[in-house]
């Protein structure tokens, strides 16, 4: 769907991007990571066609963006970190005119406003002036701008800026509906709120990409122990959680943790009582990521698993580790004067 | 074609919902009548043919034409990027001239708006004085292709930069630099006199319009104007793509 070479973007003197290559194939969720100033921006920028790189190539969909951006434009719906958005406008007309400039037929725009109005749950302000709207609303139409024209690919620059923690739930929910019909590219500098939406991730940093790979292959790369957490069920245990002080001396949990111990390159095992899930979560240090034997040996065993999970604090230490460690190479490379 | 009548629409629907579209209607039509009142009927007026009273009424009307111009044009991209919205019309499939040419035809068919609903001095004149209907056509064609020229100059300005007041003052300056240009060559000698007359947005271009004789070299002139600034503001947003 998507192929960078060579990508590289000057403002000025200054490099911004690259040079970067990539692929990205058709029905790929990606995410772009990085802190700030890292080059997402400037990258999403360029693919969507809003700005034109200093240098190398990029074919969208057989389309050379540079040769004929209109072209690649008619493919991509994008959403930047500030909406586009007129706040003399209603929601309604706002959507038309965003269709009827990607090209669609007037009769289709209609059906189509109302299509995506219910899919990303505008209808109740329809009719309502843009700036009157909420920040999480304005988001929202932001959103379905992007899309009113069922763009092959669509890219989305931090699409959580400025949300509150239920509205970014439930922008990810709306990501996670609208990965099944498009190629999307996000780009965001919290790696948690990437992570869960994307099939892999791009990492960036000084305008080059350090890392790339799913979450689990960045992870196995770049951690040496992996602390996975578990939690399972004690039925009927409620009162005896209570008083307990260390949850490994509860009998189901003690035969949990004998079974966890007979699998390969585990080294450490905690466990902690969780009353408010009526169980005990099980923290367990390993070598590699040993998920699916944790899983299979704990299910085995007759042991309700009720969650499992590499520790999100250890995956911000790996992009954390990437970053600092291409700092240093950058160092290393151009000593400070 | 499709994507500047999309642009125009939005932009005309723009101007009739925020208050400065009619705050300059407004103004350019109480000073018209005013103005008109003083050239034909006021204490200092005298004894004046009809016809005279309306190549002067066109000559006051140019300069609030040319004002209104700069008004209304100077923030149709400077909006656009200070909030961001110009995104849309850059990453949608369309032209950089059809993002200039929507917007200057949208700002035109509102400033031909404002001239025209001042058609009615011009009509009293022609019920009750001796002024023919050509010099009242030719008259307004002037103050069209004036006003299309300053529009032109004023959507260069705005392409230069995000605030507003920049822009209106960059605008302000070129346009007010090519009306100085006619006084400047009457003090000028030859060869740069023909040539600051030839270039002044006013003056000798528009001295024939006001009197109601329509010269091609004028016509030429003034679309000349406004397509060289349209052609500017067009590669200046195109060149804003590489920084």
């Amino acid at each position: 769907m998507i192929s960078a070479s060579g990508l590289a973007k000057y403002f000025g003197g200054k490099r911004a991007l690259g040079p970067v290559s990539f692929e990205i194939g058709r029905g790929e969720t990606v995410g772009f990571l990085g802190l700030n100033g890292a080059g997402k921006t400037t990258t999403l920028r360029i693919l969507a066609g809003d700005l034109r790189p200093s240098a190398g190539s990029l074919i969208v969909n057989g389309s050379d963006a540079i040769r004929d951006p209109i072209a690649v434009r008619r493919l991509v719906g994008f959403l930047p970190e500030q909406p586009p958005l007129y706040p003399d406008m209603t929601v309604d007309d706002y959507l038309c005119f965003a269709g009827r400039l990607r090209g669609m037929a007037p009769a289709d725009v209609k059906r189509r406003v109302a299509d995506v109005e219910e899919l990303i749950e505008l209808k109740a302000v329809r009719g309502e002036l843009i700036r009157n709207l909420s920040q999480g609303y304005r988001q929202r139409v932001g959103l379905a701008q992007a899309v009113i024209h069922e763009p092959e690919l669509l890219i989305l620059d931090e699409p959580a800026h400025d949300l509150d923690p239920a509205q970014i739930v439930e922008m990810r929910t709306l990501l996670g509906t609208l990965r099944e019909h498009h190629t999307i590219l996000v780009s965001s500098h919290n790696l948690p709120e990437i992570s869960q939406t994307c099939d892999r991730l791009l990492v960036l940093d000084g305008g080059e990409i350090i890392a790339s790979g799913s979450e689990p292959e960045l992870a196995a790369r770049w951690l040496d122990t992996f602390r996975i957490e578990v939690a399972i069920r004690l039925p009927n245990s409620g009162s005896e959680m209570e008083s307990v002080s260390d949850a490994a001396t509860l009998p189901p949990v003690a035969a949990a943790i004998t079974a966890l111990r007979s699998i390969d390159g585990v080294r450490g095992i905690t466990a902690r009582a969780q009353p408010q899930e009526g169980g005990a979560s099980i923290h367990v240090e390993s070598g590699e990521d040993r998920r699916a034997e944790i899983s299979r040996t704990l299910v085995e065993g007759g042991f309700d698993v009720i969650r499992l999970e590499l520790s999100r604090d250890e995956l911000e230490s790996v992009f954390l580790e990437l970053v600092r460690g291409a700092e240093r190479a950058r160092d290393r490379d151009h000593p400070a004067a | 074609m499709r994507a500047i009548a999309i642009i125009l629409q939005r932009e005309l629907n723009a101007y009739f919902k925020a208050p400065l579209g009619w705050v300059v209607a407004a103004v350019v039509l109480l000073l018209s009548g005013l103005l008109f009142y003083a050239e034909a009927l006021g204490p200092a007026a005298g004894a004046r043919l009809s016809a005279d009273v309306l190549a002067r009424f066109f000559f006051s009307v140019s300069g609030l034409v040319a004002i209104a111009a700069i008004v209304l044009s100077v923030r149709l991209l400077t909006e656009e990027r200070q909030s961001g919205s110009i995104v849309l019309l850059h990453t949608s499939p369309v032209r950089d001239r059809d993002i200039v040419l929507g917007k200057f035809f949208a700002a035109f068919v509102f400033l031909t708006g404002i001239t025209l609903a001042t058609l009615y001095l011009p009509l009293l004149l022609l019920v009750n004085g001796k002024v023919s209907w050509g010099h009242i056509a030719v008259g307004y064609l002037g103050l069209l292709l004036l006003g299309g020229a300053v529009l032109a100059i004023g959507l260069f300005a705005s392409v230069l930069t995000r605030n507003s007041l920049a822009a209106a003052v960059t605008g302000g300056a070129l346009t007010g630099g090519m009306f100085l240009l006619w006084p400047l060559a009457s003090v000028m000698g030859p060869p740069l006199a023909g040539v600051f007359a030839g270039l002044a947005i006013h003056g000798r271009h528009f001295s024939g319009f006001q009197v109601g004789v329509l010269h091609l070299r004028d016509v030429v002139y003034y679309l000349s104007v406004t397509y060289f600034f349209l052609l500017l503001a067009t590669r200046t947003l195109d060149a804003r793509r590489w920084q």
